[in-house]
């Protein structure tokens, strides 16, 4: 009976101590972090000091760059036995350089295998130093479990600034002054009456023609200025070319129609007409609800056109501006009626919807252009050509730095990286 | 002067926004938060504009028995229906249970989908039209864009997915290739006309060459 207890007993510690081990090597091979930091310190008999991790090194405070101040950097290398798994999180320590040593503060914690955590709370004109604690978490036998760090060398000292200058921007600045110059020279020589060849864009070409053809079989001409509001530069381009077309339905006295999906848009265009009509000598045409609102909601706005459009059976259709997916759902409505379609827009995913479903489609530059383009004026003109110009170098640059970059001369590319908001 | 002082307006605004993106330094730093701000509240305000001329306007064609006048009629009650369901709802108006979520949820939301699942109809049309080979480009347009629709809906898996543990995607690899190269050279290509449009554009208006936005004259 006895040695029945004993082999019980042998077997039952041998199976516990296989147990343990198991655990231990399951947790080395898969645990991470807390967890596994907590199930190896589950252990009652282990020390502090044997789970204390051994610091992180050469921790670096620096100003972050270009910025509004009020913000430092900080950064370090991982505690060696970071990849041990005996560190759950780094906790960055602050304080004041003239302050004691028990000053810290703790002003940010990054994870175990990070080595960086940017200080959102400092004041400018102060200067800090920091310290990186490598944290492990020891498990007592009574389930609580307390945290075992260790401190790093004090950092360099360090002060946040603002900038006056973003210089992760410095390309965009330069490509934007040479672009811009271009534009401002070939605006001037424009002014000094130098004749300038501005290639021929179908789409604007035909915009006579459209707004004949309404005249001709005594319809409508419907016109869409996108769904966006007047802070899109596309809405800002299709007001403006509505003002050409308004002034050639003024002359040619043709109907108009305005659905506009934004308050604003209405008070703009509504203005753009009764000047345009005003400039052709025909006030007493406009009304004030040939532009009219109709919703902001974007499937209410497609609705309400596709509405008229199929009541009304417009002759011509313009849609000039910013557009999402309702794109297709008008230009598929204004073609199944047999309008003369013109669509214009800079929305890349949009522009095969309209090229599919109009007759004539402006693409992207070509709807910035065309306010110029239908003017004819010398000045709006030399700003087109300077554009044209300006695209020709960045061709020159994408051979170049194809060339470049192929050959492993330089990283071109990164020239061009430019950091976001 | 009706024309200086917007002008003005534009002007320096416009600079204020492009000083802005190049200085990250106070005050600079809060301009675009700052003038955002105003245009949201303007555009808040101007909501009133357009929902009160949509509402004049369905009035007077009640009114005046215009053509398809019963139109306005769904306009009319359906504008005061949401109104009054909002206002008696009070500040929480949105919390799930009202009269107005109620409204949102089983009539808006609906039509709003069944707006949106038409296009799927409005696709197929569209490229009907779009890929009928009438030349060499439509032609190109057609094959390129049967690969394409032949990778995304994994006939690879149909096809060739017996070969090998991971089976052979041929079909999904062209598909991608047509899409991360060809496709992707020409959007960007895009892109950049489209960037240097928005600067011409943009120095237009900043310098007073271009002026119809503000009304017609040049």
């Amino acid at each position: 009976m006895t040695s029945n207890k004993l082999k019980v007993s042998t077997v039952s510690f041998a199976l516990v101590l296989l147990l343990i081990a198991g655990a231990r090597a399951y947790s080395q091979e898969t645990g991470t972090g807390e967890s596994q930091a907590q199930s190896a310190l589950s252990m009652p008999q282990v020390s502090e000091d044997a789970v204390r991790p051994a610091p992180a090194a050469e921790v670096v405070a620096q100003d972050t760059p270009n910025d509004n101040g009020g913000s430092i950097q900080v950064r370090w290398q991982l505690s060696p036995d970071d990849k041990k798994g005996m560190v759950v999180r780094y906790d960055v320590e602050r304080r004041p350089a003239w302050l004691s040593e028990t000053e810290y503060k703790v002003i940010g914690s990054a994870s175990a295998g990070s080595s960086q955590v940017t200080d959102n709370y400092a004041e400018d004109r102060l200067i800090y130093v920091y310290r990186v604690a490598a944290v492990n978490l020891l498990v007592r036998s009574s389930g609580d479990t307390i945290p075992v760090t260790s401190y790093s060398a004090i950092s360099n000292e360090a002060q946040s600034s603002a900038q006056w200058f973003n210089t992760d921007r410095t390309v965009v600045l330069i490509v934007g002054v040479i672009v811009g110059f271009l534009i401002i020279y070939y605006i001037g020589q424009a002014k000094k009456g130098k004749a300038l060849f501005i290639r021929k864009i179908a789409g604007l070409e035909a915009v006579d023609e459209a707004v004949g053809r309404a005249t001709e079989m005594g319809r409508k001409i419907f016109y869409i200025p996108g769904t966006q509001d007047m802070e899109n530069i596309q809405t800002i381009a299709g007001v403006t070319i509505l003002g050409r077309v308004a002034k050639l339905a003024a002359e040619y006295e043709t109907k108009l129609d305005v659905p506009v999906s934004r308050s604003l848009v209405m008070v703009t265009a509504r203005e753009i007409v009764k000047e345009a009509y005003m400039n052709a000598g025909r006030p007493d045409s406009f009304q004030e609800d040939m532009v009219h609102y109709l919703t902001d909601d974007q499937f209410g706005y497609a609705a309400a056109i596709d509405g008229m459009v199929v009541r009304e059976k417009p002759a011509t259709m313009f849609y000039m501006g910013a557009f999402y997916a309702e794109s297709l759902i008008l230009a598929e409505t204004g073609n199944s009626i047999g309008a003369i379609q013109i669509a214009g827009t800079a929305m890349p995913a949009q522009l095969p919807f309209f090229v599919a479903a109009c007759d004539y489609t402006l693409i992207g530059e070509e709807l910035f252009a065309a306010s110029a383009y239908l003017s004819k004026e010398p000045k709006l003109l030399g700003s087109l050509k300077g554009q044209d110009i300006g695209k020709g170098l960045f061709l020159m640059a994408i051979v170049v730095g194809v060339v470049i970059q192929t050959l492993g001369i330089y990283d071109f590319a990164s020239l061009f990286n430019i950091a976001a908001e | 002067m009706r024309r200086e002082i917007p002008l003005i307006i534009t002007a320096v605004v416009g600079i204020v926004f492009v000083v802005q993106y190049f200085i990250p330094h106070t005050p600079f730093n809060r301009f675009q938060e700052l003038f955002s701000d105003w245009f949201f509240i303007i555009a808040a305000c101007a909501i009133w504009l357009g929902a009160l001329n949509l509402l004049k306007l369905s009035i007077i064609s009640i009114q005046k028995k215009r053509r398809d006048w019963q139109y306005a009629v769904i306009i009319v009650v359906s504008w005061f229906t949401m109104a009054i369901a909002g206002i008696l709802g009070g500040r929480d108006f949105q919390t799930p249970g009202t009269g107005f979520t109620w409204l949102y949820d089983n009539i808006y939301t609906p039509l709003s989908a069944t707006m949106f699942a038409i296009l799927a109809f409005f696709v197929a049309s569209a490229s009907y039209r779009a890929f009928r080979a009438r030349n060499i480009q439509a032609t190109l347009l057609l094959v390129a864009g049967f690969l394409v629709m032949m990778g995304r809906v994994l006939f690879d898996d149909l096809l060739f997915g017996s070969i090998g543990e991971e089976g052979i995607k041929p079909l999904s690899e062209i598909s991608d290739f047509i899409m991360n190269y060809p496709n992707l050279a020409g959007q960007r290509a895009i892109m950049i006309g489209i960037a240097l449009g928005t600067v011409s554009t943009a120095l237009r208006i900043i310098l007073g060459i271009e002026r119809s936005y503000l009304g017609g004259g040049d």
